[in-house]
């Protein structure tokens, strides 16, 4: 059953050296303050999952946390390359990483597999594409039916789930809102699902009956952590620190630069400076 | 090209792509410049057009051209917002894009695109993000359309890795895989019109943007460069394509340099 915890202690109690481990969020609601919290903790030879590895995995694989990371697009969306893990892929720095690499149709559709309990997802995909030569696990399957030759490939299955929500109510159900990206399926997928959100409110009575709703007895632990999500955004809180994303291109240029900032603004700080680093991004309204 | 056009060749790539989208294409919008062609198109001919970002958000009318393809305002502006599995299986393998409009680091003669890696795969010269979702948005959306600025690394006679697939080989390679869309139909590049040739499926250059010579668009390719036997100019941009494309950047530009504060005054 859910249980409401410090964000360190959550931290401490879900995630393991050697686990795979999905931080999810599409652009919206990334959970920075739970993969900063998991910095802080020095976690090792982690399998990162996520469709799109932005500045959060940037900064756990310059740390040496990852020893494999499953992705559909490894850049920093709208600015350009993530050059911590470049340097890894390409120079073996801080460590070499293997990579097993998809399309976002292939991801999404491994994670709802997971989450629907099959050990393979199916669809119409990588024809004429190169990743199906370099990685193993996409494979074809026939359509017993139709004769069509279809794309096949592992589901998605994490040890942990970690994503940002908006709210939760006292039981612990979570709501998600906005772009929800591929939050629900992750979480499903897990085996364990921890969510920090902005706020927690008394009940979710009024609202929408067809919301994005997790029920409580899906999710592990929540960590109430206002702006949690920061350089990203929540839908409804604050907006999207688009200047935070072209500095990190300059930030993680450099391995002693990178160093620096890390220890500054990960390692000597918590999940309680958060609230303060979205206070200009929150809506007059 | 004459000295002063009242135009940049990237406003005239714009512009030029953002004219081949029509009031009731339904299309899956790459981020950087095919974003921009499509909200120009939005903005002034097209203003029914459906806009759908890779992010979920179906029907969106961004006042600010978005930084990445999931800023708040796509899902402010949409008609609805669905997962991303949604997005991918229901409406991109469910055949209901019309046009996707992809952007490309590397691009062939046979619009063949790659953002994976320049060099080789496993110890890459250049890790570059990858595809996302380009290589179904390649074989899933009915046609394709591409815009890039040209330049001798980004147009080659061959590509180091095969993102998303055009035309492979040329000829019938697509129907050889039994892909039964149509690929890459328009290149829209800084400096031209192409479209591939019936046969071959070779891009050939079928307008040049205004002041635009064969020996400009040949010496930033590279491969040797088809041209049309009737060759048109490409209509300069209109007043009004311009200033919707001038004050469309200028608004992107307030926002993402003063993030959410510059935003909301």
């Amino acid at each position: 059953m859910v249980k409401f915890l410090p964000l360190k202690q959550a931290v401490a109690e879900n995630l393991n050296d050697g686990d795979s481990v999905a931080f999810e969020g599409f652009t919206h609601l990334i959970p920075t303050a739970a993969a900063h919290e998991a910095i802080r903790q020095g976690f090792r030879d982690l399998t990162l999952i996520r469709m799109t590895p932005d500045l959060i995995y940037d900064q756990m694989i310059g740390m040496g946390m990852a020893k494999r990371l499953i992705f559909s697009y490894v850049g920093n969306p709208g600015v350009g390359l993530l050059r911590r893990a470049r340097d890894s892929i390409e120079n073996g720095f801080p460590r070499t990483i293997e990579v097993e690499e998809h399309s976002h149709a292939g991801m999404a559709n491994a994670y709802e597999a997971g989450a629907a309990g099959l050990p393979c997802a199916v669809f119409r995909g990588y024809r004429g594409a190169g990743l199906a030569a370099v990685n193993p696990n996409i494979k074809s399957v026939t359509c017993p039916f139709t004769g069509e030759v279809l794309a096949a490939v592992p589901s998605i299955r994490p040890d942990v789930t970690f994503i940002h929500a908006q709210k939760a109510d006292k039981k612990g159900n979570v709501l998600v809102e906005g772009i929800i990206g591929i939050q629900k399926e992750a979480v499903l997928a897990a085996k364990r699902a921890v969510v920090t959100v902005e706020e927690v409110v008394d009940n979710f009575d009024d609202l929408h009956p067809n919301l994005t709703v997790l029920p409580r007895w899906t999710i592990a632990a929540i960590s109430v952590v206002p702006g949690g999500s920061h350089p990203s955004y929540a839908h409804g809180y604050y907006a999207r620190d688009n200047a935070a994303y072209l500095e990190w291109d300059e930030i993680a240029a450099d391995r002693e630069k990178f160093q620096a900032w890390m220890q500054a603004n990960v390692i000597e700080k918590s999940a309680d400076d958060f609230a303060g680093r979205v206070d200009h991004l929150r809506k007059a309204a | 090209m004459s000295d002063n056009p009242g135009f940049t060749p990237n406003e005239m790539m714009t512009i030029a792509a953002s004219r081949a989208l029509r009031n009731d294409d339904v299309c899956f919008v790459g981020i950087g410049a095919p974003s921009a062609a499509c909200n120009v198109a939005r903005l002034t001919h097209a203003p029914d057009i459906t806009l759908i970002y890779e992010s979920g958000t179906i029907g969106t009318a961004p006042d600010v051209l978005p930084l990445s393809i999931g800023d708040g305002e796509l899902c402010e502006t949409a008609v609805t917002t669905v997962a991303v599995p949604e997005m991918f299986r229901y409406w991109l393998q469910g055949g209901r894009i019309s046009i996707g409009f992809l952007g490309a680091a590397q691009l062939d003669k046979f619009g063949n695109i790659n953002t994976t890696v320049i060099g080789d795969y496993v110890h890459p010269k250049t890790r570059l993000p990858g595809g996302g979702g380009a290589p179904e948005i390649a074989t899933s959306s009915k046609e394709i359309y591409i815009t890039m600025a040209q330049s001798k690394r980004g147009m080659v006679e061959k590509i180091d890795f095969f993102t998303s697939f055009g035309h492979g080989e040329g000829g019938d390679h697509r129907k050889r895989l039994g892909i039964d869309t149509a690929g890459p139909t328009l290149l829209i590049t800084d400096l031209a019109i192409w479209k591939p040739d019936p046969l071959t499926k070779e891009f050939t250059v079928v307008s040049l943007h205004p002041g635009v010579t064969r020996q400009q668009v040949q010496e930033s390719c590279g491969w040797i460069v088809k041209f049309a036997e009737a060759l048109d100019e490409t209509p300069a941009p209109s007043e009004l394509e311009l200033n919707t494309l001038r004050d469309l950047q200028a608004r992107t530009k307030a926002a993402h340099e003063g993030t959410g504060k510059a935003k909301a005054a």
